[in-house]
């Protein structure tokens, strides 16, 4: 799927051109080179490819961690490039949740306290914000250990943990990197499952950027990259199945 | 987010144990070392604290108490003539040796008060009675010299015991309480017309005159007037005592080496707070990434610092502040060891430790604010 400036816009995320480099003279790396990707709503996007290819940069520019050299992002029917810093801010705040490879939970607060994170940076009073914390590891399975610190939780239970904090503010976009690769295969499994299920509403998209082909067959499309471009896209599971000989999840 | 700040702080034992372990023994060696300062200071004009007296008449050359240059005996009826003195009295103020029963010697200040009226006597006398001082042979000691001249002897001297000063038998009659020489004599209280049997071979005996304002004539007015009419040098009781502060400033080491003790423990409790805290910051440098990534304002989070390490500064300062408490009142007690916490000194540790906290805290502020939220994709 080729985009143009006069592709229609959705409300998932459109980046068109992306350009980004890294270091200076001769050193200057090249990462992204005129990198176009589409999301849409309702959708689970695997982008894969081999370590060195842009993936990790692409995630930061549309998570609006990191600005492009050149291009447009879309995220959500608003333009992150040419954004002030302090907006970009906010507006991840309020709409992006994060699920990292290395959970990073702060490990000298309960899991409760954690989940919490994202309703405090709202400016929500501590005492509501936890309320809700309790009640979304509730609905991840974890309710009752809501006071325990992360360092007594297995790495499937950190996870949950931390897909718990990406959803409590309700963002419509969820960009997770490496969400399995810590996890064995049971785990894997279930917070693939979980994602999945969250990728369902219509309200959300969901971008992950995994090595992990144990995930394939939960995504709706996948994005291919390959030396800093999309080299193809996968857009349906079918697709992927053949092209990675893999069984679809049921 | 700042409870969340304070928990995170709290919860890294090791790290909030050795940043409250920095502040604290920061504390303790400035306070400490500022005390120690003020108390030998105040030591240094104590015969001023255990001679009452409002203006303190000298020869001219005289800088501080501990010196003296004796004037004539004339000089007190000239400065009786001064229009606004309403009584001059004599003083000795010297140093003198003290035989014990077993044949040795002990150093004793020795302070001469005028007979008649007994002008500069001691506040407290808590045995005996002051008019026996005018009795023959009669001293009136301190309770260091109780400890200091009672070797050889099977009980503690007291009242109704002697000793001799220059072959001169000394019997006390009173034991008053003092503040402690910077010399480290204890005070032994006689009549000024006595001093010339204990302290002979001296021509001229008056240290100083201890003048008293009339009704209604401020002492630094006296003062100034006694210098005019007199050529002799005249200072009220706080002129006096900070000439003698500053001399001991001036021309002994004591400033300096205690200077080095406060600004030590000023420098430590900068490198290990400074050092600790940073530490604490990049240690959690993913995680604040990771608050950066999920929509944390650099402002946010250089709040969280802040908290985090003004709360080390209180906690640390308030530590360090009882401890200091308790060794002050633990050396007052003994009475060996100058220690003087006037209120300046909290207020000036207080400022330095958030000072320390501040440093700390600017340390992780620079390292947040240059954090890249999209390292935590890393």
């Amino acid at each position: 799927m080729k985009l143009t400036p006069d592709s229609k816009p959705t409300n998932g995320i459109r980046a068109l051109g992306l350009k980004k480099a890294f270091g200076e003279g001769q050193s200057r790396t090249s990462v992204l080179r005129g990198t176009d990707l589409e999301v849409l709503q309702g959708e689970m996007l695997l982008l894969v490819g081999p370590s060195g290819c842009g993936k990790t940069t692409l995630l930061s520019i549309i998570a609006g961690t990191m600005s492009a050299d050149a291009g447009q992002v879309e995220v959500l029917g608003q333009r992150l490039d040419g954004m002030a810093n302090a907006e970009v801010t906010r507006f991840r705040a309020h709409h992006i949740g994060f699920i990292f490879q290395q959970f990073n939970l702060i490990p000298t607060l309960s899991i409760a306290e954690n989940v919490s994170v994202p309703l405090l940076l709202q400016g929500l009073r501590p005492a509501q914000a936890e309320q809700r914390a309790r009640a979304v590891l509730g609905q991840v399975g974890l309710g009752e250990r809501a006071n325990l610190r992360p360092g007594k939780l297995s790495g499937g239970q950190q996870q949950r943990v931390a897909i718990a904090r990406a959803l409590i503010h309700e963002p419509s976009l969820l960009i997770c990197d490496e969400p399995t690769s810590a996890l064995d295969s049971e785990n894997g499994r279930q917070v693939m499952e979980l994602l999945r299920s969250i990728a369902r509403d219509p309200r959300r998209c969901v971008i992950i950027v995994t090595h992990d082909n144990r995930t394939y067959r939960y995504a709706d499309r996948m994005a291919e990259m390959e030396d800093g471009v999309i080299s193809r896209y996968l857009n349906s599971p079918a697709e992927i199945a053949d092209a990675h000989g893999i069984s679809l999840a049921q | 987010m700042l409870r969340l700040a304070l928990k995170m702080l709290f919860g890294d034992h090791a790290k909030y144990l050795m940043l409250i372990s920095g502040i604290t023994f920061a504390t303790l060696l400035m306070t400490q070392g500022a005390a120690l300062f003020c108390g030998i200071m105040s030591w240094t004009y104590s015969p001023m604290r255990n001679v009452r007296a409002h203006v303190w008449v000298t020869d001219p050359k005289v800088e501080q108490v501990n010196d003296s240059k004796p004037l004539r005996d004339t000089d007190i009826l000239r400065v009786k003539s001064v229009e606004g003195v309403a009584s001059a009295a004599s003083l000795y103020l010297g140093n003198n040796q003290a035989r014990l029963v077993d044949g040795s010697f002990k150093f004793v200040a020795l302070v001469g008060l005028d007979s008649t009226t007994l002008a500069g006597a001691p506040a407290e006398v808590v045995q005996g009675r002051l008019e026996d001082l005018r009795l023959a042979n009669t001293v009136i000691i301190d309770e260091l010299a109780i400890e200091r001249l009672s070797e050889g002897r099977e009980r503690p001297i007291g009242v109704g015991d002697s000793f001799e000063i220059n072959d001169q038998e000394a019997r006390i009659v009173g034991v008053c309480k003092t503040v402690r020489s910077f010399t480290g004599g204890p005070f032994v209280f006689t009549t000024y017309d006595r001093i010339a049997s204990y302290a002979p071979g001296q021509r001229k005996l008056l240290s100083f005159i201890l003048a008293e304002p009339g009704a209604g004539i401020a002492p630094a007015d006296l003062a100034r007037r006694i210098e005019r009419e007199t050529g002799l040098r005249a200072y009220t009781r706080e002129e006096f005592m900070w000439s003698t502060i500053w001399w001991f400033v001036r021309n002994t080491g004591i400033p300096i080496n205690i200077a080095l003790i406060v600004f030590i423990g000023f420098v430590v409790g900068i490198a290990v707070s400074g050092q600790t805290f940073y530490s604490f910051v990049l240690e959690n440098t993913r995680n604040l990434a990771a608050l950066k990534a999920m929509g944390a304002a650099n402002g946010t989070l250089c709040r969280m610092l802040i908290l985090q390490s003004m709360a080390v500064g209180f906690i640390g300062y308030g530590i360090g502040m009882g401890l200091v408490s308790v060794i002050g009142n633990l050396v007052l007690r003994t009475g060996k060891v100058p220690f003087l916490l006037l209120w300046q000194v909290p207020v000036a540790a207080l400022l330095a430790v958030m000072f320390i906290s501040a440093l700390a805290a600017v340390l992780g502020i620079w390292r947040v604010a240059r954090l890249e939220p999209a390292i935590v994709f890393r």
